[in-house]
């Protein structure tokens, strides 16, 4: 029993990154009908910005506003110089300006900083706390708090402020949005910005645990895009639970069947639920204009 | 008589490919010339995946994967020549790209790309998980293909670099001749047809799962083949040949290129094999100066290379 208990809480703390990431996917999707493959490029800036802000000397906290800061700003270049000039583009095109923009963020980062592995320390300690027979270190409950907190100040913001509906308008009908006094460039600079912060805020909370490097990025981008599809493209709560089912997956077929296998059956998974809604988990189900 | 633009096409691709070797500085360019036209030979598959059927995937480095795979393993294991073990590879992965593009094909646009994705990724990983057969992922030695030393013996010597420039570049050109006939082919119309609107192609008639399916088939059977070239040319294999990366690398290519048009994903193919070898001079930008040239020409040339180009050209002149 511990032992599940165990592969659970890991799976959750690694779901919970999986989920940030996606819902960064999903974030942008919605304002521009853009997938950004640069959003592990954000992870990866979280953290690297992260340690070597407080390698100079800066307060650990202070660092991180930083690197979450610089990512947003770096999210908005992204948006203004490769996204917009791009609008219209066929998707395919789109895909690779991002899959551009994605080698050009490593590139620059092995450039600006290095090629090494790097951590900071956890923000509580390292010492691992037992949990019924399993163990799990207090970095972990940050991360999982850390998206917890994201996806509620997210829900309000949707909900109940009126730049957070304009966002959801604009993700439903750009040119109605538009029509209401909406303007639909400010929506998507605000979503690359957001989506931005909360790939950093992940690269900052996970760093302490995985450790973080100039190429994390596209791994980072390639189980983040697979949590968003899982749950379904453009809908937030997908992308928690898409993000947190395929980290349980990962951690548990690590523990009982193949470590090295992990990965292969969490896309078995996808694949089976793609065949049977095609849409993903929560997507609604797209229509065809005749 | 007035050369269609098929026959043009392949001359022009013909006449680079013979014509090249007079302006190479050294042997190794000969190397670099067939890497060219390995990668070429998947591109042109991919055209007929998405630059005619408009179904993308981000998984065919598998194929390539398959048919390295079969060249390195059937010589040993079941006694067949290299030769027959590429087109082993060959059926295997039209088989298994019939089998899996029936559901797979059913998806759209990203959902499509991330199945795709997870395909790639599940060969790639036994590959390099099933170290006994495969040798794991350090790798493992490919039998010697033979023509070269049979040519000799005819009285026709070809240094090893050379053999291999034009063995990838007739394979190429045969791959682009095919493609080029099934654009101008019925089949090639529906195709084009149902990439425009699978709605309308559906209603005039066309058949579009069937035809979805033969596309990705034929895309698939284009990438094992570059793959099987690949392996016995290097005469080793790794199972990066089947990674995420190379995906990426070759749709990347083709988009690069121009999707919709074979010359213009082969000028893809060039251009990005050629790029990094010419920045490894600068090192530590290269990854900087790649990610910049690939945004630059995908926003300032959205049909991809070649089209724009010609483009241009036909709007001055």
């Amino acid at each position: 029993m511990p032992e599940l208990l165990q592969y659970l809480l890991s799976g959750v703390t690694v779901g919970a990154v999986y989920a940030l990431v996606a819902l960064g996917f999903t974030l942008i999707y919605n304002a521009s009908d853009v997938v950004n493959f640069a959003q592990g490029e954000f992870v990866m800036l979280g953290g690297m910005i992260t340690f070597f802000a407080w390698q100079a000397g800066i307060p650990l906290p202070l660092a991180a506003l930083l690197a979450i800061l610089a990512a947003a700003t770096i999210g908005v270049l992204l948006n203004k110089l490769a996204i917009e000039p791009a609008r219209g583009a066929p998707v395919a095109s789109l895909i690779i300006i991002t899959i551009g923009a994605s080698i050009f963020l490593r590139g620059s980062a092995q450039l600006v900083f290095d090629k090494q592995l790097h951590r900071f320390p956890s923000f509580s300690g390292d010492d691992p706390l037992r949990v019924f027979g399993a163990t799990m270190l207090p970095q972990g409950l940050w991360v999982i708090a850390g998206a917890v907190a994201v996806f509620l100040v997210l829900w309000l913001f949707f909900a109940r402020t009126l730049t957070g509906k304009a966002v959801l308008a604009t993700a439903n009908n750009r040119i109605a949005a538009s029509l209401v006094g909406i303007n639909p460039n400010h929506m998507m600079t605000l979503s690359f910005a957001v989506s931005a912060a909360i790939g950093a805020l992940a690269g900052v909370l996970v760093t302490p645990i995985t450790l973080t490097s100039y190429d994390l990025g596209v791994a980072m981008a390639l189980k983040g895009f697979a949590a968003a599809m899982l749950g379904g493209m453009g809908v937030p709560a997908g992308a928690l639970v898409g993000g947190l089912l395929l980290g349980l997956i990962e951690a548990l077929t690590a523990g009982y069947v193949s470590s090295v296998y992990k990965d292969a059956v969490a896309f078995i998974l996808i694949l089976v639920i793609l065949f049977a809604r095609p849409q993903g988990l929560f997507g609604r189900k797209a229509m065809d204009r005749v | 008589m007035r050369l269609s633009q098929k026959h043009l096409t392949l001359i022009v691709l013909a006449v680079l490919v013979a014509l090249a070797p007079a302006f190479f500085p050294s042997n190794f360019y000969y190397r670099i010339g067939a890497l060219i036209f390995v990668n070429g030979l998947a591109v042109t598959g991919l055209v007929v995946l998405i630059g005619f059927a408009g179904q993308i995937s981000l998984g065919h480095a598998g194929f390539a994967g398959i048919g390295a795979y079969a060249c390195a393993l059937a010589p040993g294991y079941l006694g067949l020549h290299p030769g027959l073990a590429m087109l082993l590879g060959a059926v295997l992965s039209g088989g298994v790209a019939w089998l899996i593009g029936r559901p797979i094909l059913r998806l759209k646009g990203y959902y499509l790309a991330v199945a795709t994705l997870g395909f790639g990724i599940l060969v790639s990983m036994v590959l390099a998980n099933e170290a006994k057969i495969t040798g794991g992922p350090d790798g493992r030695e490919v039998a010697e293909l033979g023509l070269r030393s049979a040519l000799a013996s005819i009285g026709i010597g070809l240094s090893n670099a050379q053999f291999w420039y034009a063995a990838t570049g007739l394979s190429m050109l045969a791959g682009a001749w095919i493609a080029l006939n099934l654009h101008d082919s019925p089949s090639g119309r529906a195709l084009r047809a149902l990439h425009d609107s699978e709605v309308a192609a559906r209603t005039v008639g066309v058949d579009v799962a069937r035809l979805k399916l033969s596309a990705f088939v034929i895309s698939a059977v284009y990438a094992s083949l570059s793959g099987s070239l690949l392996a016995l040319m290097n005469r080793f294999i790794t199972p990066d040949v089947a990674g995420f990366l190379h995906s990426i690398e070759l749709v990347t290519m083709t988009v690069f290129g121009g999707v919709g048009s074979v010359p213009g994903a082969i000028l893809g193919a060039a251009t990005l094999t050629l790029l990094p070898q010419a920045l490894t001079v600068l090192q530590q930008y290269e990854n900087l100066i790649l990610g910049l040239i690939m945004m630059l020409v995908m926003i300032f040339m959205r049909e991809g290379l070649l089209p724009s180009i010609m483009r241009r050209l036909k709007g001055k002149g």
